[in-house]
């Protein structure tokens, strides 16, 4: 039974990361109604940012961990808003396709320049908080799965709330239900857009800093893989809802560990890709979306 | 239509740059070389790059092979599947290179391999221990032992006997060769002495958490946790299983030989006491171990790793064989590779076998107070 609640504690803890990261995808998802492809690699930017900022501070304290994760937060904040700016905003008119492959662009970009600046090895990441275990009988916690869901339960709790009762919050909603018209409310969308783009890469960079600190290697090529599951996690929750993409990523994390740790572990990652086509199969709107016809 | 003229004629251009200067052959023996210089086991490369070189430039020092200097061409394949093909063609068929050397990785080297074999190059590994490179065809060396004895008279003894660890975990990584045949080797030779297996685990690489797979693990109780895997994962694993309460020491195979092993926050303490086995230790007995260990210090500031002098051995079983043979060619260089023997080489006198692998002894490395420490010596 310990070896079930193990899991389980083994399971939320990734859970929350893909959580953090699918909230990046659905919130640009939501307002833009485009996946954001280069948001894997704001994550790996994040987390090397917290490399860099965490190797000058050399002791862990929690001041110190925070401190380096609000500052790298508002460096990928700024990054996501460069990128919005110079490659998705004069393609805005264009068709979806254009954009998408844009956002690949990106992505590619921000791979390769990652590989030719920071060097295409692993690096170790240093351990910017401290890190104890707690033990109850057999159930083994580390301050690390700690800190993570804590951080991640702040976060979503504090976008709510950023989302649902300020005005820049309902600014964004009403461009995600009509752009044109909120346009015509007085709304200045180029601010919003660009206001989206910079929490969902700020999300991306807690996720990172949280990623390094749990698996102390990173390289350049680390946002491809959790990109694509917390990208499944998004649309598995209902893409463009933002307390689906959370679920979605606790339910995707929680599953991914059980089967990792069962006899079947090589179909790990099949599974989070089979649960997204029958997903998309039987309820496209995801799990807490609502199919939304397209009025004319 | 000027500008369009031009644009068209631009990648016309690019394809000349691209183009080989050609000749100038006549001076120079080219021996290609493929290795992993960056990327997950960057370490391995760097070590095997770095034996190399000294090899090469000593050999160019005392006036070279047949009056010829050579010419070391080095690819990088990036620790990436599919890369090495591409490498190696291009070596082979652009730069006509006369022999290859590579590579560390198994899997890397059975994707070389038949390229080799069919382009009767003859290509040397230096640290590949999977059975099946060299069973591959008979242009493929290894200048290192296999995993038949790694995995069963090296690892399979050691559990039993030094570590008296009789239910074992195995932790896999099922996307390298070397770690699934690793896997096979050890479990043969290990339940053929009485030893039991309680668990299996698999992961695959770039795989970053292991919680669920040492969780169940841990619910086993084994005696001891084997991981015949690569050093990048091995770090991440050892810190994972202390931090969920796993005591029992972890031990593996030569994927282990990295400084990066022991890098970076709690990695050192995780892995304390543990053991692997590997080539060669930099203060192990033998002349030419410590004539070796002293160059590559001076040239490099550090001490050479396994992979290091496995590098250098390569390089200079091939000038040795080009010299038996007197000629550049792929299949006399063949021939004196498979005629290789008591060669004195710096990881011990070595033999090439009617299989093309080389009969070695391996050293256990033990991790003691965050640096590696030479145990014993496993004689074949």
């Amino acid at each position: 039974m310990t070896e079930f609640f193990q899991q389980l504690i083994n399971g939320l803890s990734l859970g929350a990361m893909y959580a953090l990261l699918a909230l990046g995808y659905t919130l640009v998802y939501g307002v833009l109604r485009f996946i954001n492809f280069a948001h894997s690699d704001v994550f790996m930017v994040g987390a090397f940012a917290g490399l860099y900022v965490g190797r000058s501070f050399h002791n862990s304290s929690v001041g110190n961990g925070i401190l380096i994760k609000l500052l790298s937060m508002l460096l990928c904040a700024v990054l996501g808003i460069i990128i919005e700016r110079f490659a998705y905003r004069p393609l805005r008119q264009r068709s979806k396709l254009t954009v998408l492959i844009t956002a690949i662009g990106v992505s590619l970009l921000l791979e390769n320049a990652g590989q030719l600046v920071f060097g295409a090895n692993p690096q170790a990441f240093p351990q910017v908080f401290p890190a104890q275990q707690f033990t109850k009988g057999d159930l083994i916690i580390s301050s690390k799965d700690i800190v993570v869901l804590g951080v991640t339960i702040t976060l979503v709790a504090l976008l709510q709330f950023i989302v649902l009762k300020t005005k820049i919050g309902t600014a964004m909603r009403a461009v995600s239900f009509n752009a044109p018209a909120a346009s015509l409310m007085g709304i200045n969308i180029n601010i919003i857009i660009s206001f989206t783009f910079g929490l969902g890469s700020a999300l991306a960079a807690a996720a990172g800093i949280l990623w390094g600190y749990k698996f102390p290697k990173i390289d350049p090529l680390m946002g491809i893989a959790p990109g694509l599951t917390a990208f499944v996690a998004a649309v598995l929750g209902g893409i463009g809802n933002i307390p689906g993409a959370a679920l979605g990523g606790l339910l995707i994390g929680v599953i991914e560990t059980f089967v990792r740790g069962s006899r079947w572990s090589t179909w790990t990652e099949a599974i989070a890709f089979v649960l997204l086509i029958a997903m998309l199969l039987f309820r496209p709107a995801g799990l807490l979306g609502k199919l939304q016809p397209e009025k004319v | 239509m000027t500008k369009r003229f031009f644009v068209l004629l631009f990648p016309f251009v690019l394809a000349l740059a691209g183009c080989n200067k050609g000749g100038n052959d006549a001076n120079v023996i080219k021996v290609g070389e493929f290795a992993s210089l960056t990327g997950s086991e960057a370490s391995f490369g760097r070590s095997s790059h770095n034996g190399t070189l000294i090899a090469v430039d000593e050999i160019n020092a005392t006036g070279g092979l047949l009056g010829k200097k050579i010419e070391l061409i080095t690819e990088d394949d990036q620790s990436k599947d599919g890369e090495s093909k591409t490498a190696v063609k291009k070596m082979i068929s652009r730069d006509k290179v006369v022999a290859i050397l590579g590579e560390v990785a198994s899997g890397r080297s059975l994707e070389a391999a038949p390229i080799c074999q069919q382009f009767k190059v003859p290509q040397i590994s230096p640290s590949s221990t999977n059975p099946k490179v060299t069973q591959i065809g008979d242009y493929i060396f290894r200048v290192c032992f296999e995993d038949r004895f790694q995995g069963g008279a090296v690892l399979a003894k050691f559990a039993l006997n030094s570590l008296k660890a009789k239910r074992i975990a195995i932790l896999t990584d099922v996307s390298a060769a070397y770690s699934a045949g690793l896997t096979t080797y050890f479990k043969e030779q290990f339940i053929a002495n009485g030893g039991q297996v309680v668990i299996e685990q698999k992961f695959t690489k770039d795989d970053k958490d292991f919680k669920a797979q040492l969780t169940a693990i841990k619910a086993q109780k084994p005696d001891a946790i084997f991981m015949p895997i690569y050093y990048g994962p091995a770090t991440l694993i050892a810190i994972q299983a202390r931090e969920l309460g796993i005591k029992v020491p972890l031990f593996g195979g030569d994927g282990w030989e990295a400084p990066e092993l022991i890098q970076g926050p709690g990695a050192a303490e995780a892995l304390e006491g543990c053991y692997f086995s590997t080539h060669f230790a930099p203060d192990q007995e033998g002349s030419h171990a410590k004539e070796f260990v002293a160059k590559y210090e001076k040239r490099f500031g550090i001490k050479p790793d396994a992979m290091a002098a496995l590098g250098y051995d390569s390089a200079m079983v091939l000038a040795d064989a080009i010299k038996r043979a007197n000629s550049t060619e792929g299949a006399k260089i063949r021939d004196a590779l498979a005629a290789t023997k008591d060669f004195e080489a710096v990881t011990g006198k070595m033999s090439l076998d009617a299989e093309r692998n080389a009969r070695k002894p391996a050293v256990i490395i033990q991790i003691k107070g965050g640096k590696f420490v030479y145990k014993e010596t496993v004689n074949p």
